[in-house]
């Protein structure tokens, strides 16, 4: 295997990682705040879908991104609705989420653009361009660095710088902040926060919120940036492995990062089976590749490889004491 | 106390909630510039106009009951399957096995036989995450999530490399022998003299289903295991103390779930396609949930989820036959569904308790 290969392989794996990392911590923000999401998939493919809907209808992409955080903010706050204010299952809300953004999003294509679910193919300011660095192709000669600076770090979309920044940047919300202190007490002992005078509902409102946000760069990632347009089911499994990344991430951002990354390069794995037989010297399934960052989550979640503790008041309504 | 009389909390709360959902739904058909009156007329005729729509409502029924019934074994015991999915796609592989591999003399036997396969099947895998929820404390949702994707991507490896025909290009298995072919309900109802659709799936195993029901409510509410399984989804520490062993009941349940999933497979893949194919399932495992939560877990009530949801869904084929409403317009009324009678139903609840405070203290 070259050198070249190395750098293509790794490139595909940041693309194809950007999205499970903008979700994973998406998740983050809301299971440290006491709330389970598993409508991450459901919010990624509505925001996608609006997104690449908005941005075909103005021709801007960015007016795109807005109409998708905006989708995936109102699917949001339906589940805030439910599992906040109603103290509904918010398992049950998340599996209703993700049937509904997969039905509506198709009726509303059809409705819209009559191409069977999909959206026009964008083009032009409806997409996210690739962005080159300063010098990447002035550098791009220098033995070794060049190739690494010019391929692999520059040319992504925006979206990608901005999904990696976000993770020095939640670690700082999280943990430096006085707001992120009682997010992450909110997800442990409720209580404690509303006897401290703090309105648990409001804080975990807002983390709810500051999910859907960053849910809906991930879908609109998918169908702006990484693909040119939407099609039905596209988030394809994502926001599950996100979830499953989560998991794997014990709750903490950098670690959020290493997981996503991992599991990117599966992805990437998937598609460059060559380079596994290269590799190793046996032909893998395509289907076991596939199937690996499954299998990974049953692993850690069985406590084999450390012990991955959710939030201790994660998963249950909050109910006031009279 | 319960503030809600029960007969209001078993038909009064799932029945404003499913008004809720059939509102918002006709919301959603005007929305993309659609009669809803004349899609209602239009799936009503489709699916219950002729024995030929019977023949799918009921076939789709069939599929229903039994994830219906899955689901809500599992959520007698406090535990949330959503891996009815993987589970009846494993129980495919079973019913493909039982049917592929010996050369059954008469359908009777072979039913027997695939059922017996696809519960096991299905029960082994409901089995994995179980113990891992039992033993080792795993989220039995996450672990039953990533059990649907793994399954599908070993269904997809054995259809692939080890079940395919030579020479076929089809990721699927050689079709069942004639011997094993279920009769369907215009085989059955023709002995005693009534036409129906010799064109449509539904098959013995609607009656399998019905039976499967029927057990279901004896064994939830007529046996000491039954008790158990209640009692643990109940309170879990109320349980332990009384002796129950969280370990076993969790076990046995979600293997009568998963088996119940599992044997969804005599229908669709037995009864209907007549080998196994990828994607068999086609989300009847998700749809379970739904039931489930309509049905309030009661076997009856899940009979009649399973039969309204049977309509829907071949009433929605209809719909995307003759009309621009694509399909995917059941899967939105099916979210609806479930988020109104499982996630907001105390949106429903809360003003009743009310009202009936209210209704209560007048009397007083």
């Amino acid at each position: 295997m070259d050198f070249l290969t190395v750098i293509q392989l790794l490139d595909s794996t940041v693309r194809l990682a950007t999205p499970l990392l903008l979700a994973c911590l998406a998740g983050l923000f809301s299971e440290r705040a006491g709330i389970f999401d598993i409508g991450l998939e459901g919010k990624m493919l509505a925001a996608a879908f609006f997104s690449a809907a908005v941005a075909a209808l103005t021709g801007s992409v960015w007016v795109g991104l807005l109409a998708g955080i905006g989708a995936s903010v109102a699917l949001s706050l339906l589940h805030g609705l439910a599992s906040i204010t109603f103290r509904g299952n918010q398992l049950i809300s998340g599996v209703a989420i993700n049937f509904l953004a997969a039905g509506l999003t198709v009726l509303i294509a059809q409705d819209w653009f009559s191409q069977g679910g999909r959206t026009p193919s964008l083009m032009g300011g409806a997409r996210f361009e690739p962005i080159t660095l300063p010098f990447a192709d002035a550098l791009a000669d220098v033995p070794f660095l060049g190739p690494v600076y010019a391929e692999l770090i520059s040319g992504h979309s925006i979206l990608v710088y901005l999904a990696f920044l976000t993770v020095p940047v939640t670690w700082w919300v999280l943990f430096r902040t006085r707001f992120g202190l009682r997010l992450r007490a909110v997800g442990e002992n409720p209580a404690a926060v509303d006897t401290a005078g703090v309105s648990v509902i409001g804080l975990r409102y807002a983390a709810v919120v500051i999910c859907g946000v960053l849910c809906g760069i991930a879908g609109a990632y998918l169908s702006t940036a990484l693909q040119a347009g939407f099609v039905k089911d596209m988030s394809a499994g994502r926001g599950f492995i996100a979830l499953a990344a989560l998991i794997f991430a014990k709750w903490r951002p950098w670690h959020a990062l290493y997981a996503t990354l991992l599991f990117g390069l599966f992805g990437a794995l998937e598609t460059r089976q060559d380079v596994i037989t290269a590799v190793i010297g046996i032909k893998v399934q395509g289907q076991v590749l596939g199937a690996l960052p499954y299998v990974m989550t049953v692993i850690i979640l069985a406590g084999f490889v450390g012990k991955a503790i959710p939030p201790r008041a994660g998963g249950q309504p909050y109910v006031k004491e009279r | 106390m319960d503030v809600v009389p029960k007969w209001a909390e078993v038909i009064l709360v799932p029945l404003i909630s499913l008004i809720l959902a059939a509102i918002l739904s006709a919301l959603v058909i005007l929305a993309i510039g659609e009669d809803p009156v004349a899609a209602v007329n239009l799936m009503i005729t489709g699916a219950l106009g002729s024995t030929y729509g019977w023949g799918y409502t009921l076939y789709y029924a069939t599929n229903f009951l039994f994830t219906g019934l899955a689901v809500s074994v599992a959520f007698h015991a406090g535990l949330f399957n959503i891996g009815g999915e993987g589970q009846a796609m494993l129980g495919g592989l079973g019913v493909a096995l039982a049917c592929l591999l010996v050369p059954w003399p008469h359908w009777t036997i072979a039913l027997l036989a695939a059922t017996l396969a696809a519960a096991l099947f299905g029960a082994a895998w409901a089995a994995i995450p179980a113990y891992l929820q039992a033993r080792r404390g795993s989220h039995i949702v996450i672990t039953t999530i990533m059990f649907n994707f793994i399954a599908a991507a070993v269904l997809n490896y054995v259809l692939v490399n080890l079940m395919r025909p030579a020479g076929s290009m089809d990721p699927a298995t050689a079709r069942f022998p004639e011997a094993v072919h279920l009769p369907t309900l215009h085989d059955i109802l023709g002995v005693v003299g009534i036409e129906f659709s010799k064109s449509a799936p539904a098959n013995v195993t609607f009656l399998i289903a019905i039976l499967a029901c029927v057990l279901v409510w004896l064994l939830l509410w007529r046996t000491w295991l039954g008790y158990e399984i209640r009692s643990y989804g109940k309170s879990e520490s109320a349980a332990k103390y009384a002796g129950i062993s969280p370990f076993a009941i969790t076990m046995i349940a979600m293997l009568i779930s998963g088996g119940l999933a599992g044997m969804m497979a005599i229908n669709n893949v037995m009864g209907e396609a007549e080998r196994l194919v990828l994607n068999a399932v086609e989300g009847a495992g998700f749809i379970g949930i739904a039931v489930a939560l309509m049905g309030r877990n009661h076997p009856f009530g899940v009979f009649l989820a399973a039969i309204l949801f049977g309509f829907l869904y071949q009433g929605g084929a209809e719909l995307a036959l003759w009309t621009s409403i694509p399909r995917e317009l059941i899967v939105v009324i099916q979210a609806l569904i479930i988020l109104f009678t499982g996630a907001l139903d105390n949106m429903v609840r809360m003003p009743l308790e009310r009202l009936f405070l209210m209704i209560r203290r007048g009397n007083a």
